[in-house]
């Protein structure tokens, strides 16, 4: 406890560090963007731009790493270079450049421009030294002022700078959330800013899929054309032969009829093995769980399997986690050198989660196996993840997880509240009313109106205290219920998805 | 022989019913979905029943379903499973009872009409009739075991038709061997997969499976 409201306050000390360095920044950057619009210096302006960025950043970063609290960045993707057309030219606007500087400079000077995170960043850059400086000052000035009054050796005095002091120590850890939840309010991205990326994210991997889908649909024509299509033309055209030769030499036509059946049966092997490829029969009758446990069983390797799954994935979740843990085996078997697998296909919420780990020698590189990329691939149309842990040397752990992929809500797996945090929320809230009302705002009315009712705290003390006492319990009060409100609204953590 | 025959292609339906009857079965049902496959049966009792793993109404594996069903409520009716791929999971499932007269084939056996109706009488007397793929699958999978490295190439071969159902008999022409040198070869096998020898047929190959089956459990 000491040693947290210690560093809580070392804290407060450095976001007002923070706050004087902001308005450092400040002061360049709102030159320099008065210079750019009031006399046209324009090329000031993406400076000016990377400056706020730099250091609203810094404040995320801190935000992130003393809270928990986690703001994305909210800017747009930054605009490809540009490119020189044929001519060797480089093509903007209309206008044709020599050199990328330009052009380069132009679409920058949009980019930042049309992103409204941009002037979001410089309204929280004005506002942060003095907002968030107040925030971040509050506990230590507590503290710094309780220190005064507890030196001026008055004995009512020293008992409220001592009151002070270890108020502002106790709200130093408090003040460094809400400094935090201060900078999310500007510097977090806007739902519109969120929705646009999401939208940017389904675009893409719309396409990917789409991609993945053609290709997968030219090589299974490719397949059937050279394969099946061309075997039956052949066996036709025996069969005609056969026909032919059944009156002049049945003997020959029999040999041919015997082809035939070969080649059936040859056509017979090549479909099936198509068909295995395209959508493996076991899953369209069994579901993944047996089909996963097929696949184990067709492994050389001694692979155990566990399903905890009620309710079947959409075919094509299915398909693509079998041919993703399908690889993984087959990684396992073929690269890492492994002799035991397991698999573990179970659900977390309502999303998918599979785990292989095998014993093999590790040092699997997403980046280097095309195996691996395609199962990226192939997961991110359900935007689903593959994480790999491989250290050299083993084992392997891949973790699949696909959100979104089961049936009904299942249960949600809340995390536990703390125990404290439903204490402090029940403390505050069944007690703030007696600050705020009858020894805070009652008390108040009557000093106003000039009662005498002197049970009240603030009517007891000695006159020149009656105002501060009465203040102090307003805030005592209002201070309650926000602590409950604050801790109510947080105890399920911060982030509701994971972040791309 | 009274048979049972279900299967929803109507081709292939035909086709099967005409090869059985050739061959002197007699087609006491030929059914195209799972339900009336279990009512056929339980109420025909037929003699051996030829099973198609996918059928009406839901195409996923209602045959062998209703297969295992009717074997668990009577308890070795011998049943030819049938599908277009073969796993070894279904061979799991339907040799788990250990009581024999179990198929379980691939589709295009069917085009050898002499092995196919071989395979179904040898399942209507209570032996196997495993697919080679099935066996060769199970081989496969089995691959690193100790034991089954020991077996001389002559041993595997008699091994993997051993495994598929067939009788020494089927054995000794299939590799131009006389039955006492599969006989050899057989007891050979035995000793190096540490099994108990049995004389009779069936019981032989169940050991066979099972013990193939049974390394990887």
């Amino acid at each position: 406890m000491a040693s947290r409201t210690l560093i809580g306050l070392a804290r407060c000390l450095a976001l007002l560090g923070m706050a004087v360095l902001g308005l450092l920044t400040a002061l360049p950057v709102v030159t320099m963007i008065a210079l750019s619009f009031g006399l046209g210096a324009v090329f000031l302006f993406p400076s000016a731009v990377r400056m706020t960025r730099g250091h609203a950043q810094r404040a995320r970063l801190l935000a992130l790493g003393w809270t928990g609290v986690e703001i994305p960045p909210p800017y747009r993707p930054e605009p490809p270079m540009p490119l020189p057309g044929r001519d060797g030219w480089y093509h903007h606007a209309g206008q044709r450049y020599r050199t990328a500087l330009v052009p380069l400079h132009n679409q920058n000077l949009s980019w930042m421009i049309k992103d409204p995170a941009t002037w979001r960043d410089l309204l929280w850059l004005l506002a942060d030294p003095v907002i968030g400086g107040v925030i971040a000052a509050a506990p230590p000035a507590m503290v710094g002022g309780g220190a005064v009054l507890v030196a001026s050796w008055h004995p009512l005095l020293m008992a409220a700078g001592v009151l002070l002091m270890v108020a502002g120590m106790l709200l130093a850890p408090w003040a460094v959330r809400v400094h935090a939840m201060w900078t999310s309010l500007l510097l977090a991205p806007t739902h519109r800013a969120r929705l646009t990326n999401e939208v940017r994210h389904l675009t893409r991997s719309r396409m990917d899929a789409n991609d993945a889908q053609a290709a997968e649909l030219r090589r299974i024509e490719r397949d059937l054309h050279d394969g099946a299509q061309a075997r039956l033309v052949a066996m036709g055209m025996t069969l005609g032969a056969a026909e032919e030769l059944m009156e002049s030499d049945p003997k020959a036509a029999k040999a041919l009829l015997a082809k035939v059946r070969e080649a059936s049966a040859e056509s017979l092997v090549e479909l099936r093995r198509l068909v295995r490829g395209i959508h493996p029969p076991l899953l369209a009758e069994r579901g993944l769980g047996d089909a996963v446990r097929a696949l184990a069983l067709d492994s050389p390797l001694r692979v155990e399997v566990a399903v905890d799954l009620e309710g079947r994935a959409d075919a094509p979740v299915e398909s693509a986690t079998y041919f993703a843990v399908s690889e993984l085996l087959a990684n396992a078997a073929r690269h890492g050198d492994a002799q035991h697998v397991t698999v573990d296909l179970s659900r977390r919420g309502k999303a998918l989660r599979v785990t292989v780990v095998d014993d093999g020698r590790g040092g699997a590189d997403p980046t280097r196996g095309t195996g691996l990329r395609g199962i990226e691939r192939r997961l991110a149309a359900f935007d689903g993840v593959l994480a790999l842990n491989s250290p050299p040397g083993g084992p392997t752990t891949a973790t699949i997880e696909i959100p979104d992929a089961l049936p009904g809500a299942g249960e949600r797996l809340e995390e536990d509240v703390p125990p404290w945090k439903k204490t402090v929320t029940t403390v505050c809230w069944s007690l703030c009313w007696l600050p705020l009302f009858p020894q805070g705002l009652v008390t108040a009315v009557v000093k106003v109106t000039g009662g005498e009712r002197s049970w009240f705290l603030g009517m007891h003390v000695p006159g020149p205290y009656q105002w501060p006492v009465i203040i102090g319990m307003i805030t005592l009060g209002l201070g309650m219920l926000g602590t409950g409100l604050y801790v109510h609204r947080n105890r399920h953590g911060h982030g509701l998805r994971p972040a791309r | 022989m009274r048979v049972v025959l279900a299967e929803d292609l109507y081709l292939l339906r035909d086709g099967l019913v005409h090869l059985l009857r050739a061959h002197g079965f007699e087609i006491v049902a030929a059914v195209e979905s799972g339900p009336e496959l279990l009512a056929a049966l339980l109420g025909e009792r037929p003699e051996v029943a030829v099973v198609d793993v996918r059928l009406p109404p839901t195409f996923t594996d209602e045959g062998l379903q209703a297969a295992l069903t009717a074997r668990r409520a009577v308890p070795g009716l011998p049943v030819l499973v049938l599908s277009q791929h073969v796993e070894q999971l279904y061979a799991r499932e339907l040799l788990a009872d250990g009581t024999g007269g179990v198929g379980y084939l691939l589709k295009d056996r069917v085009l050898n009409s002499g092995q196919f109706v071989d395979a179904v009488r040898r399942v209507a007397a209570g032996g196997t009739a495993m697919d080679p793929d099935v066996i060769a699958k199970l081989l496969a999978s089995n691959a690193r075991s100790e034991p089954l490295g020991r077996l001389t190439p002559r041993e595997r071969e008699v091994l993997e038709l051993m495994a598929e159902g067939r009788s020494n008999a089927a054995i000794a022409q299939r590799l131009y061997l006389s039955e006492s040198a599969v006989a050899k070869h057989t007891a050979g096998i035995f000793a190096k997969l540490d099994l108990a020898v049995s004389d009779d047929d069936n019981r032989r190959v169940l050991a066979v499976l099972a013990y193939l089956n049974g390394t990887r459990a």
